[in-house]
């Protein structure tokens, strides 16, 4: 009986905040986002319903941001794989300088998204003073100089999609370079001795061997785009309902909080949509690997 | 003779063919690698010219001599960035302290203490990895402003206390540690307590070294939380601290200066990356998600 | 077809950076083996046999030397050029892939002229299937197959492509003990069922004697002995080749010849026509004769009666090795409680050996004279 009372205080402090912080809020706010009109000062809520809700997938505001996430993903989640998929199969075909070049790689996972997004702001912004490196590039090869920052809506989206692919390449270059290492090289072997094709080596062989991290990629990949935000705060500022840039975990925290925020219910309604969204597609994701991992 | 030559040119083709592979690849290689660190190039390069030089070139220079270290002390004076990094050093502290206590501690009950339904709450535990933190946020800054703990490190600390991938990782090397050094130690009348702090901690030091290098990386890094709990400029972290300084602290045209704050911030973590190349990137493939 | 191993040379560049110095894994290797047969590449561990393979397939290209099949020289060719077969230690069989889809494999390569149709193919991946016997298994996945199912499916994945020659890289040493025996029986059974030249690395010197035509023993990238298993066994020509064939091991006694009289120890054996030297005597267990009158005389350890024959260990001052072992036929009756044993030894188990370069001294024996 001591034992286990033992074993109970030093599980006491991880549970306290574990139930504090995680368990009880996932209960609330399921609960805040059906309680209609509720204000934070007073506390009190008119009703109990899906208001909230509706008034949430009516918000244009709302549906720019499921817009810019949607397309963020789309473009992010296969481009970055691909790219990864490319780097890592370089690096592992490599000897010389391999350490360095993954040192190099993983430069972005350490650093302070907020702070090296401003980076990318000033080189893509186009300022009285100048038009900024990018698009001095442009005008090199014949375009004419577009403002990524404060622009038309696709350059904008360019600059999003082009930072969270930056910042998340790492990550998936180092998953995907020591999935490619554990490959045990006779199959390779075995492949040459069957005069195998290099094309027909990656789709027979490779991808199938390294199919289930290149799935864990993409399904934390659609995972980690769907809650993109602090990249956009980067680059364009903590206004980003202003800017037109706004993602669906933006909405959620300027409903909470800031100038336009005050408004847990239509937050926590956001939320879990969100939430709803991210849970559908991991579920696609995994009935299709299902299907196509093979061992 | 004959057969000396073609032997020769056989294999000369299939070494140009190799070598112009290999060549393609280390272009691409190299190509990346720029494209990685061409912006940090750019942000030490930015923070070393002055605000007249820099707002001068039209066309911007990929070179500056002598550099001007005057952005750096502007970071210091014009802008309380040594209050952000000594704020970011204290929550990174404290929040990483606690938080290795308390996983430990909860760790080494799963990993070795018995008790009814342990397997059950095991399991519940891992389910708690899946819930996204963007959901719990809400209730969270509910709670902190209703405790009235906003714009204090207490409210900044509290929820980011405890992990449950890191309790997970955790359990799973103090198991590595053979069973028999426990009875051992039983034998020998040890107490549990003194078992984990004398003999468990010791032999899992490298997963320790990698949780705290993570949970540092994360502290420094944290943004949203911060953003909602703090409103004051005496309790920003650095990148908040980084964000009001876009907003409204050089002026949004001395970007030099603003570089210079940049590099200050990025500086710390990259050094810790260089130091401990291997554990981190060792510790990030076993599942730290960037978050 | 015929394989002939020209000068066959393999250095690769040091690992260690403090010696820049190339490793010779094969050094001048010169060998040639007649069309059909088994062939066994025998060696202890880093001796360059897995090399010496390698090079035969094509996986490696030679620093020196050259390689026929036949009378075409394909040194320079790669791999899928040379139509070999090779079979990989862990089988290396695609784990996403059946049974059929691994033997099928090498076929679906095939591109423009040499592609055969869907229907050949399979004909093809199914005669190669019954010919291991693992007909009734083509849809299962690798991991759904016992260790000897996995290595026949492996062999028909090399068979299926109708290869000049087979190659086998420690086939047998994935698979437990009594599943060895059974595979190596039919290895040789489907080598001669097919008459594909084959050659196969071990290191096991029993696996090596059992099914080859030929065994070639390497050391440290040399080829040392080749030749019949029984004629290397029986007339090896260095002292590492005596020692490496054989269960229980060959006994190594520090001897010398001294006024045309072989002595081990202080015991004289037989007069010989050498002339004065050291020598190291090696004596097969079964080269031991109970012999009362004996010349070579040992202290005893014990007795191991095994059915048919017994084993002798006892120990001698000049043996190598801290026991003696023999083994002679189970009706000889002795003496256990005895502290001494003696022996008269065969003249045909019994190699000298100079103690300088460990080579063969071709000797006479007179045993009667003494």
């Amino acid at each position: 009986m001591k034992r286990q009372w033992k074993a109970f205080w030093y599980l006491l402090p991880a549970l306290l905040f574990l139930l504090a912080f995680l368990v009880y809020p996932l209960v609330d706010v399921f609960v805040y986002s059906v309680e209609e009109g509720y204000n934070f000062a007073s506390q009190t809520y008119f009703g109990v319903g899906g208001y909230n809700y509706s008034y949430v997938l009516h918000d244009p505001y709302f549906l720019q941001a499921v817009k810019n996430t949607c397309i963020l993903v789309v473009v992010t989640v296969p481009l970055s794989t691909g790219l990864a998929l490319l780097i890592s199969l370089g690096l592992n075909s490599i000897k010389p300088l391999r350490n360095l070049f993954q040192t190099i790689y993983f430069l972005p996972y350490v650093t302070n998204t907020l702070a090296v997004g401003l980076v990318f702001m000033i080189l893509f912004q186009k300022t009285e003073y100048t038009d900024g490196l990018i698009n001095l590039l442009i005008q090199w090869f014949g375009g004419s100089s577009v403002d990524f920052i404060d622009g038309p809506y696709w350059a904008k989206m360019f600059v999003l999609c082009f930072y969270t692919v930056w910042v998340v390449m790492p990550f998936k270059i180092l998953i995907l370079t020591s999935a490619l290492a554990s490959v045990n090289p006779d199959y390779y072997k075995a492949a040459r001795v069957d005069g195998t094709s290099r094309t027909r080596v990656f789709f027979c062989i490779t991808l199938p061997m390294i199919s289930p991290m290149v799935f864990y990629l993409v399904i934390t990949g659609f995972i980690g785009a769907f809650k993109a935000y602090s990249d956009a705060v980067a680059l364009f500022g903590a206004d980003l309902n202003a800017a037109g840039m706004n993602t669906i975990v933006g909405y959620v925290y300027d409903m909470l909080y800031g100038d336009s925020g005050g408004f847990p219910s239509y937050a926590s309604a956001a939320a879990v949509i969100l939430f709803a969204i991210v849970l559908t597609i991991t579920c696609i994701n995994l009935l299709v690997s299902k299907k196509h991992i093979h061992y | 003779m004959e057969h000396e030559f073609d032997y020769k040119k056989a294999e000369e083709a299939i070494r140009r063919k190799q070598r112009a592979v290999r060549i393609f690849t280390y272009c691409c290689l190299i190509m990346w690698a720029g494209v990685v660190l061409f912006p940090f190039y750019w942000m030490v390069l930015t923070s070393l010219k002055s605000y007249g030089a820099y707002n001068g070139e039209r066309i911007p220079s990929f070179w500056v001599w002598p550099p001007v270290f005057q952005n750096y002390k502007d970071a210091f004076t014009l802008v309380p960035l040594a209050g952000y990094l000594l704020n970011t050093v204290i929550f990174t502290a404290v929040t990483t302290a606690i938080m290795v206590a308390v996983i430990t501690l909860a760790a080494y009950a799963f990993a070795r203490l018995k008790f009814p339904g342990k397997n059950l709450l095991f399991t519940l535990l891992l389910s708690l990895m899946m819930i996204p933190g963007e959901l719990v946020v809400i209730t969270n800054f509910a709670t902190i402003t209703e405790l009235g703990l906003r714009n204090t490190f207490t409210g900044l600390i509290l929820p980011s206390v405890t992990s449950v991938f890191y309790i997970y990782l955790l359990k799973e090397n103090f198991e590595q540690v053979p069973e028999e050094l426990y009875r051992a130690a039983k034998v020998d009348g040890t107490s549990d307590f003194k078992y984990l702090w004398k003999v468990m901690i010791p032999i899992c030091r490298p997963t320790f070294v990698t949780i705290v290098i993570l949970k540092i990386i994360e502290c420094w890094n944290s943004y949203v939380w911060p953003r909602l709990i703090t409103d004051d400029p005496a309790y920003f972290l650095v990148s908040n601290g980084i964000q009001e300084i876009r907003e409204n602290g050089f002026g949004r045209e001395n970007i030099p200066a603003m570089m210079a704050a940049v590099v200050v911030i990025s500086l710390p973590l990259i050094l810790l990356f260089l130091a401990f190349r291997k554990q981190i990137m060792e510790g990030v493939s076993r599942g730290g998600i960037k978050g | 077809m015929k394989i002939v191993l020209e000068n066959l040379t393999k250095k690769f560049p040091s690992r260690n950076k403090k010696e820049p110095k190339d490793v010779t894994a094969v050094d001048h290797f010169s060998f040639e083996c007649p069309d059909g047969q088994l062939i066994s590449l025998l060696g202890p561990s880093g001796c360059g046999k897995s090399t010496a393979l390698n090079l035969i397939c094509g996986l490696e290209t030679p620093t020196e030397g050259h390689i026929y099949f036949g009378d075409s020289d394909v040194t320079s060719l790669t791999p899928e050029l040379r139509g070999v077969g090779m079979v990989f230690q862990n089988y290396a069989l695609y784990p996403h892939l059946t049974v059929k889809q691994n033997i099928l494999f090498p076929l679906e390569n095939r591109k423009g002229k040499d592609r055969l149709t869907r229907e050949e193919m399979e004909k093809r991946a199914f005669q190669a299937a019954e010919l291991v016997q693992i007909k009734e298994l083509m849809d299962r996945k690798p991991r759904e197959l016992s260790g000897g199912q996995q290595q026949r499916t492996a062999i028909a994945r090399a068979l299926v492509k109708t290869p000049s020659v087979l190659l086998l890289d420690e086939p047998l040493s994935n698979l437990d003990a009594r599943l060895r025996l059974r595979t190596r029986e039919e290895i040789k059974k489907i080598q001669r069922a097919t008459g594909i030249t084959t050659i196969f690395v071990t290191h096991d010197q029993e696996e090596a004697m059992s099914i080859s035509d030929q065994i070639l023993v390497m050391r440290d990238g040399r080829l040392i002995q080749a030749g019949k298993p029984q004629e290397v066994y029986d007339s090896p020509n260095c002292l590492f080749v005596a020692k490496f064939l054989g269960t229980p091991p060959i006994n190594v006694f520090r001897g010398r010849i001294r006024d045309k009289t072989l002595y081990i120890g202080e015991d004289a054996i037989w007069k010989t026509d050498l002339k004065d030297q050291e020598v190291f005597a090696g004596i097969r267990p079964e080269g031991f004769l109970l012999d009362s009158d004996g010349p070579l005389c040992c202290r005893l350890n014990g007795v191991e009666v095994m059915g048919r024959d017994v084993s002798i260990l006892s120990s001698h001052p000049a043996c190598e090795a801290a026991f003696v072992r023999s083994i002679i036929d189970s009706e000889n009756q002795m003496d256990v409680s005895r502290e001494t044993v003696r022996f008269s030894l065969k003249p045909g188990k019994v190699f000298l050996f100079c103690k300088d370069t460990e080579e063969r001294l071709p000797f006479s024996a007179e045993r009667s004279s003494l």
